[in-house]
């Protein structure tokens, strides 16, 4: 919804909130149910009503908790009844300068200071280890705005007993805490209220007139900027940018202007400005964002204006260039199944508003920037949180390198007559053992951002993952897998319940980057060994139907399952007999965790 | 502006708001007439007033206003020095 797309309008946010939250709910699409506590330190009514818009409008319907005002450390540490039995997801702790209990006084000697600091901390520190004990789940905690006011003047900054210096030390070492944990993301206050200006972030009015430590008209962007990190844990951030050339990624037509007289390199003061914007983008591919090319121009000039040597960006950059007279939107439709992601996955970077709309009209979940000024093009990217980063694993970072290798095999496999002399010519390996340690994260995000390949689609923290590796009741699964043209990293997960000796497959889900390769069949191999060492005798096997899985609706019975039931809601129940399995993997030489 | 004009904008403030097409609201309008107003939406009903009219009510106006009719004398007295 455009209205809850970055750059926003707060006023009319604030005063449609209602309006905006019915018209969501209408809107006949499916999302993710996601139970949030929100533990305040202020007030949190309104930031409550706001981060459900933006969460609705992200694909995800919160379910809220919301602590009783300034009740957020009772709650945690003594338990509430209500808050137990809520069993969150995800945790929001909404504290600020205002849950400061202790300052330093103009007498404090620096052991003082120091004692205070750690006291300060350690009530967090606390908190967050009673609440990760208690309910193992994600927490987000926001760090702490600079002060209202500087008793010290500049030295407030300087000197260990102006409160400036005193919350820089307190952000530090939160953050230096969050750092080194997977399970707790950072909602950096600290820097949206410099971005949106301290006087106006922490308005006292707000404070006296309601205790909201952060202004009214502030809470749109603190809730979008939560909203971000959730969407981002849950596996609904952006994963590729259609970007088009003639003034967005330099400056004139290079059709009409000649490939010598574009806007770009260190000479001219907007040449700068482009090629800053080249780097920006050249930064978001290192972090694993997939770059494509959607322009209308001959694809000889396209080619010749990313191949000055003042371009920052080359044609090896991209995964795909279109650069023709097509309509952009077809061609986002086509860059998206050979890359084999979502149109929803794309952002679509344009200068020209008419080819915005058009994309806005004809592919809808596109996010469409609005890109007016070449000199804000960065902060226009920037602080639309598409690519909001929560974890840096290396299979993201690793993300270019293994489409384009996806590129190749494609090349590669029509050149062979027979698809099965195809797949022995890929050399594929594959890990396939129970969850390790190493891969947890990985796991756990793959249950979050698999949605057409995944049979149940169940969703799993990293917590849930660790336990259910643990638990002796659990079968459980991953596949790795290798081949000549690179390493796809994890890429398929399985685990099942084994009940007497009956095992019931309660996920089942693989990456698409690796369909039609056969994994599926060595997985199966896999857990039937599993079975046969535990001496189970049935597998039953579960399809739950969602708006993007139905390309596995017949899997089971592809694998030679039995269907046993089915529903009016199109769930089904498979069985087979592991004694009478044959093993079907022919391609794929299999090694376990060594 | 006239009175009635400022109240007629001030009418689609408080529609917005509490998202309901049939408030007319009057110099004696109070929160016990709306149902939806309550504190919390207070803020919000302030909030929204100050943007439509740009202006900046003071804690003390604010903490005074017993109806309708005194949030349209502040708004008016406002914009009018």
């Amino acid at each position: 919804m455009k209205e809850l797309e970055y750059p926003f309008d707060s006023e009319y946010i604030l005063k449609k909130a209602k309006s905006l939250k019915r018209t969501l709910l209408s809107d006949g699409s499916t999302r993710i149910v996601k139970r949030i506590a929100v533990l305040g330190g202020s007030t949190t009514h309104d930031i409550i009503k706001i981060l459900e818009l933006f969460l609705l409008n992200y694909g995800i319907e919160p379910v809220f908790y919301e602590s009783e005002y300034n009740m957020y450390w009772q709650d945690a540490m003594f338990g509430n009844e209500e808050l137990d039995s809520f069993s969150p997801d995800m945790i929001y702790i909404h504290t600020t300068g205002r849950n400061i209990s202790e300052f330093p006084d103009i007498t404090d000697s620096k052991e003082v200071i120091d004692a205070k600091i750690e006291s300060v901390f350690s009530h967090f520190t606390e908190m967050w280890e009673k609440l990760q004990e208690k309910f193992g789940c994600a927490l987000i905690q926001n760090n702490f705005e600079l002060p209202d006011h500087r008793l010290l003047g500049n030295m407030d900054g300087s000197d260990m007993h102006g409160r400036v210096c005193y919350i820089n030390e307190l952000n530090r070492k939160i953050a230096g805490y969050i750092s080194e944990r997977d399970n707790m993301y950072l909602c950096d206050i600290s820097y949206l209220s410099a971005v949106y200006g301290l006087d106006k972030w922490s308005d006292p009015f707000y404070w006296h007139m309601y205790k909201y430590a952060v202004s009214m008209p502030a809470i749109p962007t603190l809730a979008f900027n939560i909203a971000n990190i959730i969407k981002s844990v849950y596996g609904k951030n952006k994963k590729a940018l259609a970007l088009d050339l003639d003034n967005t990624l330099w400056g004139g037509i290079i059709g009409d202007d000649g490939v010598d007289n574009i806007v770009i390199g260190q000479e001219t003061s907007m040449g700068q400005v482009y090629s800053e914007f080249q780097t920006y983008i050249k930064s978001l591919k290192s972090l694993g964002v997939l770059l494509t090319v959607d322009s209308k121009n001959e694809e000889e000039n396209a080619l010749a204006g990313l191949n000055r040597p003042d371009s920052v960006l080359k044609p090896d950059d991209f995964l795909a260039i279109k650069a023709n007279w097509e309509p952009k939107s077809r061609n986002l439709t086509e860059m998206a199944e050979f890359i084999n992601i979502g149109e929803d996955s794309f952002v679509f970077v344009d200068d020209n508003p008419a080819e915005r709309e058009i994309i806005r009209q004809s592919n809808p979940g596109v996010a469409i920037p609005v890109m007016d000024k070449p000199e804000e093009y960065i902060r226009a990217l920037d602080r639309g949180g598409y690519f909001e980063v929560t974890g840096l694993s290396a299979d993201d970072m690793k993300r270019n390198e293994m489409y384009i290798a996806n590129a190749v095999r494609k090349k590669a496999q029509s050149s062979f007559a027979d698809y099965g002399e195809y797949l022995k010519s890929l050399e594929m390996e594959a890990e396939i053992a129970p969850f390790a340690d190493l891969y947890m994260a990985r796991i756990a995000q793959l249950t979050n951002k698999s949605n057409q390949f995944n049979l149940t689609t169940r969703r799993f923290s990293q917590n849930e993952i660790e336990a259910m590796a643990e638990d002796p009741a659990y079968i459980t699964l991953y596949g790795k897998l290798t081949d000549k043209f690179g390493d796809n990293g994890v890429v398929t997960v399985v685990a099942g319940r084994t009940e007497g000796d009956i095992l019931h497959i309660e996920l089942w889900l693989m990456s698409c980057r690796v369909l039609k390769r056969d994994m599926e069949k060595a997985m199966m191999d896999s857990l039937m060994d599993a079975c046969r060492d535990r001496n189970i005798r049935e597998v039953k096997g579960y399809y739950y139907p969602t708006a993007k899985n139905g390309m596995v609706k017949d899997f089971y019975a592809v694998q030679g399952y039995e269907l046993i039931s089915s529903d009016e809601e199109g769930n089904t129940v498979w069985s087979r007999d592991v004694a009478s399995y044959n093993r079907q993997n022919e391609y794929i030489r299999v090694v376990g965790n060594e | 502006m006239t009175k009635e004009e400022l109240y007629e904008r001030l009418n689609e403030v408080f529609r917005d708001v509490f998202d309901d097409e049939d408030i007319v609201v009057t110099a004696t309008t109070t929160s016990d007439d709306i149902e939806d107003w309550d504190s919390l939406e207070h803020i919000n009903l302030v909030n929204a007033v100050e943007k439509e009219f740009g202006v900046k009510f003071t804690m003390a106006q604010v903490t005074g206003m017993k109806d309708v009719g005194e949030m349209v004398d502040i708004i008016l007295a406002t914009k009018n020095q």
